[in-house]
């Protein structure tokens, strides 16, 4: 009997870290299909290739002979539909591939909601390979490109902040909040971005949203217009990044159940028998703990692939991603975040905050009031460990236990100064009050 | 060295405008410059007045030239944005400019090594002429004898790495670690290679001839160190004499192995070494250029660990020459000597098999062979040698080669010369013996590793882009393994471009910790 097929619908972290574990388990027939690049990228590393860190060379994880050699095909095509009922995957050119089990990991693609003149030329959203070659064009220099608008004050815009600033394009973000990404931030860290942004050069505007483009007679972007204030700013570039969706338009006519994602249960199995979805494009039906139900982080898609595998290859294993983590980087400052800090303490919880003098760097605890139970903690410009913090949750440590052992939870580079002890004092300072 | 923010952009096909260099760049360029101008000058035997005043005026020009071009760049810059455009520019992406920095190098050590009448070395007893004349007075000043082309060579050196490790400094200014060990190697450079030796060499007196000794460089790095002739000059140096030569001894077999256990290797090939200096300095700007393919990482295994073998032969050979032809002078016998070297080695390759079998299970058939060709010509000099001539070799024809392929073509016409075009650490990792024997020390029994933070890592590639070892981080970031490699140097320069903190250098304190992760295997995963 021959082997089983899989087919993998996109080459991202979900899909490749699937691939890649059925292979470890399994002599199973792997084909994944791709419509972005011929191998595996890190999308993260875009935005360096960009800024002249890296090649897109140094952006692929493994060299190009490590597929061929662990017998994982790796298909270009673009999959127009899934047909469940003959278990075959159509791609563009009207060839079809059958398949003894499909996983979807189609991943996301960017939010456009309907603006006047949005599809301008030197609009863009910032995700795809193929946008970075586009902002290539719109943006090689200063001197092409006066000044760039992004619009959206996530996690991508600040990182084409970041990126466009290297090439000395003069920036405007546009954020809808009233502080930069307080919707996950508390204030005090929120405030302390908007400083930081600030004076790194970047003209951020808050509480505005975008009304218009305008174009010139070429079809090209000359303007924005601000809804809130009505002031036209001119400019080259507007990044449209107001967030992602999940990627799966092409699965409109399957019989697959989508919501915004494609539903799946915590084995990712989809309504339909023999059909997965994993990493930015699934949904869970009921979400887990307090996590979102569509997880668009590149840990979670890692996660994702390697449980799945296991299921494919016989051991079914549930999806259990443990405590809530993550990370990015805001210009210079670096962000994690382990357990749960909530903009506002919830109910029972209170938050203890430090900030470093020179504004770069702080800690927000969440823990509970009545028990001192720690929750989670927010970092900016200090590294954590988290193996540590990982162990302290689930121990249930109390926010004293924490603060006391901090150092064990420092993961900054050897001979920094350390803070601990000014933390600690504060913390007792406050408990004295 | 002009530094364009960007003249061509990858995967573009516009050609963006060139960015127009600052005023302080362009004065910075300007004066370092007309200081190299005037060493060029010299160079060309053009006679210039006051040689000394000429010299001093070319270092400043450029110590004020980098000085001002290192403000420039990162004296307000956001410190994860110190690699903008280093793929772009011409000398950092092996463009044209990078290619013909590469030949103005190679071509200034070969020179260097085998035409040195050309920098002005006055040969037979003649005045010195040119570019080493240029460093007369300096040289008089400090040793009391006019300058050599190593003398000359000594100070652009020196100089290269102070100058550079303020760029590198002002770099990466907000990590103490980058900061520290840039001072560690500034101050080994000026002070143990460049200075002490020096004056050490002016105290010599008739009676007591010390020979030329940087403290720091150790053998197998210093394959010279154990030659006849000064291994006589320590012995006839009085008691100083005999504490440098006991000195050099430990170093090799108790405190370089105390170190590397604590420390990892690191301790002397990013914080102490003067090639490691170099590199780390001078060569910051092309450490990106180091190849990460798989392949390149099984040609630095074979070659390095050929050259570790040559390099142990030659010595015993040359040890055992000069122990068997002067035996008088010498209480250790030749076949003493050898009886020993080969119960050392025997000691070594056995403990390692019992202990360390598993970790290094598809390594121990290399190691065996390697073994086996160092007990076999062991038993060689022993059994066949007449005179000088040993086995089939004569000690003074390995002796000659090794100094011409590996520490002339080797270390410096390719080490140094091709740090733009191979990366700057291609000596260290393809060719240092020094570096394979603490390598060796620091996969096997070190403290040391490189750990990764749970499960942060985006694979971006940020770490083993700019690894100059060539090491691929990210294989290890992303699977949360940490990291223990024998050709770490720990610049710790990947968890310093992590922009997610994910990786972190360290000596684990408990031994527990002390688990051997197992070698990557790329070929089935």
């Amino acid at each position: 009997m021959s082997e089983e097929h899989v087919i993998i619908i996109g080459n991202g972290i979900s899909g490749i870290t699937v691939a890649r574990h059925i292979r470890k388990l399994s002599d199973k027939k792997i084909t994944v299909i791709s419509n972005e690049s011929n191998y595996f990228f890190s999308r993260t590393a875009l935005m360096y290739i960009y800024m002249g860190h890296m090649k897109f060379e140094n952006t692929k994880p493994y060299e190009d002979w490590f597929w061929e050699k662990n017998n994982i095909e790796l298909k270009l095509g673009s999959v127009q539909s899934v047909d469940a009922l003959s278990k075959t995957v159509c791609l563009g050119n009207d060839e079809s591939i059958s398949y003894d089990k499909l996983i979807i990991a189609s991943g996301s693609k960017p939010i456009k909601i309907g603006w006047p003149g949005q599809d301008l030329i030197g609009v863009q959203g910032f995700y795809h390979l193929e946008d970075l070659h586009t902002l290539e064009k719109n943006a090689p220099d200063n001197i092409k490109c006066k000044r760039a608008v992004i619009v959206g004050g996530g996690l991508i815009g600040i990182e084409l902040a970041e990126m466009l600033q290297s090439r000395h394009i003069p920036v405007t973000l546009l954020v809808r909040e009233n502080s930069f990404w307080n919707t996950t931030l508390t204030d005090g860290e929120s405030a302390m971005l908007n400083r930081h942004i600030t004076a790194q050069g970047i003209d951020l505007r808050l509480g505005v949203s975008l009304k218009e483009i305008n174009g010139d007679n070429l079809g090209n972007v000359k303007s924005v217009t601000i809804l809130e204030t009505k002031e036209e700013i001119q400019c080259n570039l507007v990044a449209l990044t107001i967030g992602v969706t999940p990627n799966v338009d092409f699965l409109a006519d399957s019989t697959i159940a989508i919501n915004r994602g494609v539903l799946t249960n915590r084995y990712f199995e989809t309504s339909i028998k023999d059909i997965y979805a994993i990493g930015d494009c699934a949904e869970q039906q009921l979400p887990i703990e307090n996590r979102n139900t569509i997880e668009a982080t590149w840990y979670t898609g890692r996660i994702m692939g390697q449980t799945l595998a296991n299921t494919i290859c016989g051991n079914k294993t549930e999806y259990n991603p443990g405590h809530w983590f993550n990370s990015a980087k805001f210009m210079d400052i670096e962000y994690q975040t382990y357990g749960i800090v909530n903009v506002q303490p919830a109910e029972n919880h209170s938050h203890f905050y430090w900030k470093h003098e020179d504004d770069t760097m702080s800690l927000t605890f969440e823990y509970n009031k009545n028990s001192g139970e720690f929750q989670g903690i927010n970092s900016l410009g200090i590294r954590l460990r988290h193996e540590v913090i990982d162990r302290w949750l689930n121990e249930k440590r109390d926010l004293e236990y924490v603060l006391h052992h901090l150092n064990k939870a420092n993961f900054d580079a050897e001979f920094s100064r350390k803070y601990e002890k000014e933390i600690f004092n504060l913390y007792k300072s406050k408990v004295e009050l | 060295m002009a530094m364009k923010i960007h003249d061509n952009i990858s995967m573009s096909l516009a050609k963006p405008d060139d960015l127009v260099l600052s005023l302080k760049l362009k004065w910075a360029t300007g004066a370092a410059s007309i200081g190299l101008g005037l060493l060029i000058l010299a160079l060309a035997n053009i006679q210039l007045p006051q040689s000394n005043i000429i010299l001093i005026i070319s270092m400043l020009l450029l110590s004020f030239g980098v000085i001002l071009f290192s403000h420039a760049l990162y004296r307000n810059h956001l410190s994860s944005n110190k690699n903008n455009g280093i793929w772009y520019n011409s000398i950092t992406s092996r463009g044209l400019q990078g290619w013909m920095l590469g030949l103005v190098l190679t071509s200034f050590y070969i020179v260097l090594y085998f035409y040195p009448n050309l920098l002005g070395l006055g040969l037979n007893g003649q005045e010195n002429t040119g570019l080493i004349h240029l460093f007369d007075a300096l040289s008089l000043n400090l040793n009391g004898h006019n300058a050599t082309q190593w003398f000359v060579y000594g100070t652009l050196y020196t100089l290269a790495i102070l100058l550079f490790g303020y760029k590198f400094m002002l770099k990466y200014q907000k990590n103490r670690y980058q900061q520290l060990r840039t001072l560690s190697v500034m101050f080994f450079q000026l002070g143990f290679a460049f200075l002490i030796p020096e004056l050490m060499s002016k105290l010599n007196s008739e009676s007591s001839q010390l020979p030329y000794y940087d403290l720091k460089n150790i053998w197998p790095l210093n394959y010279a160190q154990f030659e006849q002739g000064r291994v006589d000059g320590f012995l006839n140096g009085s008691s100083l004499g005999m504490l440098l030569l006991a000195f050099s001894i430990l170093s090799v077999f108790v405190i370089s192995p105390i170190l590397t256990y604590k420390y990892g290797k690191r301790w002397y090939c990013s914080w102490v070494c003067g090639c490691g200096g170099l590199a780390e300095t001078a060569g910051d700007s092309f450490r990106h250029l180091s190849s990460k393919t798989l392949k390149s990482w099984k040609v630095e295994r074979w070659l390095i660990h050929v050259v570790l073998v040559f390099v142990i032969l030659m010595t015993v050979a040359v040890i055992s020459t000069y122990l068997e032809t002067d035996a008088l002078q010498y209480w250790l016998t030749r076949d003493a000597f050898l009886v020993l070297i080969g119960a050392l080695l025997t000691a070594v390759f056995s403990l390692t098999m019992i202990f360390k079998r598993k970790e290094l299970a598809q390594d121990a058939q290399y190691a065996a062979i390697g073994f086996f060709v160092l007990i076999l010509s062991l038993l060689g000099f022993h059994f066949f040698s007449i005179g000088s001539k040993l086995f089939f070799i004569d000690a003074e024809t390995l002796r000659s080669s090794y100094g011409f392929f590996i520490g002339s073509i080797f270390s410096g016409v390719i080490g140094v010369g091709m740090y733009p075009i191979l990366g700057s650490r291609v000596w260290c990792r393809f060719g240092c013996p020094m570096a394979a024997v603490l390598g060796f020390q620091q996969r096997l029994f070190s403290k040391f590793r490189i750990t990764t933070n749970g499960g942060q890592c985006i694979s971006c590639g940020n770490c083993s882009t700019f690894c100059e070892m060539g090491i691929d981080v990210r294989a290890y970031a992303q699977k949360g393994e940490n990291m223990v490699r024998s050709s770490c140097v720990g610049c710790g320069i990947c968890a310093d471009v992590c922009p997610r903190g994910v990786l972190k250098l360290e000596n684990v304190s408990i031994i527990e910790g002390l688990n051997f992760p197992k070698i990557r295997k790329e070929t089935k995963e």
